[in-house]
């Protein structure tokens, strides 16, 4: 049997505990311990970015981090940006701006753009292209999601 | 893609990771920011019976200036580089580096002192260091030892540190007042590394070049000082002569590995080309 151990971290706010092997990487803990899919596995190989979750305030790619690096931290991934059943702004601009085809990359590129946001609440074209370099997109060719987070960017500052 | 089973150890303080480092012998492996450490995990190049991690230790991260030199934690990450004012004013150098390195994912948990220990001449920070002429600080069971940028690179994936030491702290004497700087980088896309990349720090006096500092990424099995480049830009004016003198010195002594990036021949033309451009950039930054 091989050796295990106890991680416990938070997950979207609530406490959560998960059992494994000290090889185990984020990505997998999240989707299969935790039944949070919403981070996706796009190349494994930490380039693309659809494994993109927020750990202590970081960007990070779940492909590329051990649970056992997560001890006592605080996560947060697609699934906790809706709040009380309203989507967050930048799901919602994601939508009216069609910042998305197939959907595979927008958890990735939406809790990357969440941290950016919280960085940088008013980012140029500029900023957010080099902000979310670290996401691929193989459908929309990315105007659309820079057109999205100039939005939500903008509703967020409205609401302030 | 996952990593063979290991044993994981996360010590508070450096001198419970060295305790730990001589407890567990060669079979141990540091683990940093792990964006070059668990890739090579995933692939099965590494597989290290423990990893004794080096992030719950608070003493290896911070930046600040002590005298005339700046001192960075190991364990400080790209993203505390790029968003430090006291490198913005003091060594803008690094900050520029810094930006070129990976993409802002990899920049959150990439550190400092994984990317100088690494020891792949593909990684940005050794030519940065040698340009800045920056000393590391190695802790080990008998004390530390504090040695020198230039010559701390062997070669490939080789330095100078020994399998019971730590690269605790990075030391960047505060580069003279008007010094220019330029890191040029080429490459393909983000998140690459370079094809060819050269750092410089040049101090001006009136017109002719007082001092340059040259390293060379990606140009050899290791980083590259270009000391005989270096040489001839004392007391030289910069103009196209000298910048391409400088050039042609420079790529006399790269002998860079080809691969999808290009071959050797492209890839000596392209460090001349970057230690052109970074001079000229820093030139133009300079005042004497
Ligand atoms: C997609 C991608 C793109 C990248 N692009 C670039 C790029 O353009 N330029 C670039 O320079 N890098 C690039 N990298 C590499 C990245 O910058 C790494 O973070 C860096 O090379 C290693 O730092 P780390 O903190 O992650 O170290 P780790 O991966 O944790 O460790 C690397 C090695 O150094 C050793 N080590 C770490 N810290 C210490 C210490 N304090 N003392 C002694 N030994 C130590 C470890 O044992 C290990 O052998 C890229 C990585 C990825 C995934
Ligand atoms: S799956 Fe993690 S970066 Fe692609
Ligand atoms: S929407 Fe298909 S990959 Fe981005």
């Amino acid at each position: 049997m091989a050796k295990t151990q106890k991680v416990s971290f938070k997950l979207n706010g609530k406490p959560v505990e998960a059992t494994v092997e000290a090889r185990e990487l984020l990505i997998y803990t999240l989707r299969e311990k935790l039944a949070h899919t919403g981070p996706h596995i796009g190349c494994e190989t930490s380039h693309c970015g659809a494994c993109t979750v927020d750990l202590d305030g970081m960007s990070v790619k779940s492909c590329t981090v051990l649970t056992v690096q997560c001890e006592g931290a605080e996560l947060t991934t697609i699934e906790g940006m809706e709040q009380g059943g309203a989507l967050h702004a930048l799901q919602q601009a994601f939508h009216e701006e069609h910042g998305l085809q197939c959907g595979y990359c927008t958890p990735g590129m939406i809790t990357r753009a969440y941290r950016l946001l919280k960085e940088n609440p008013n980012p140029s074209e500029q900023d957010i292209r080099k902000g979310i370099a670290g996401n691929l997109c193989r459908c929309t060719g990315y105007q659309n999601i820079v057109k999205a987070v100039q939005s939500a960017a903008k509703k967020l500052a409205a609401a302030r | 893609m996952i990593p063979a089973a290991f044993d994981y150890h996360a010590p508070r303080s450096v001198a419970d990771a060295i305790k730990l480092l001589g407890q567990l012998g060669p079979e141990a492996k540091l683990l940093a920011g792990g964006h070059s450490l668990l890739p090579m995990m995933k692939l099965r190049f590494a597989q290290p019976a423990h990893l004794v991690d080096l992030g719950r230790i608070a003493e290896l991260r911070g930046i600040s200036q002590v005298g005339n030199e700046i001192r960075i934690g190991a364990m400080t990450t790209e993203h505390e580089l790029l968003s430090s004012k006291l490198l913005a004013e003091k060594a803008p150098l690094l900050v520029e580096g810094a930006g070129w390195i990976a993409d802002p994912q990899v920049r959150y948990k990439g550190t400092i002192g994984g990317d100088i220990s690494h020891g792949d001449p593909a990684n940005d920070h050794p030519a940065l260091m040698i340009a800045l002429d920056a000393s590391f600080v190695l802790t080990g069971p008998k004390g530390e030892r504090v040695v020198k940028a230039d010559g701390y690179f062997l070669g490939l994936y080789s330095t100078q540190l020994a399998a019971d030491e730590i690269l605790t702290q990075i030391r960047i004497p505060v580069p003279a007042a008007g010094s220019g700087w330029s890191y040029q980088k080429l490459k393909r896309k983000t998140g690459d590394f370079a094809t060819a990349a050269t750092a410089v720090m040049l101090q001006m006096k009136g017109k002719s070049v007082a001092k340059a500092a040259i390293g060379l990424t990606n140009a050899g099995p290791t980083v590259l000082k270009a000391r005989e480049a270096e040489a001839y830009l004392a007391g030289k004016e910069i103009n196209d002569a000298s910048l391409n003198e400088a050039a042609r010195l420079a790529m006399k002594i790269c002998n860079p590995t080809p691969d999808q990036r290009g071959d050797a021949d492209y890839k000596r033309a392209m460090c001349g080309e970057m230690t052109r451009r970074a001079l000229q950039a820093a030139h133009a930054r300079a005042k004497a």
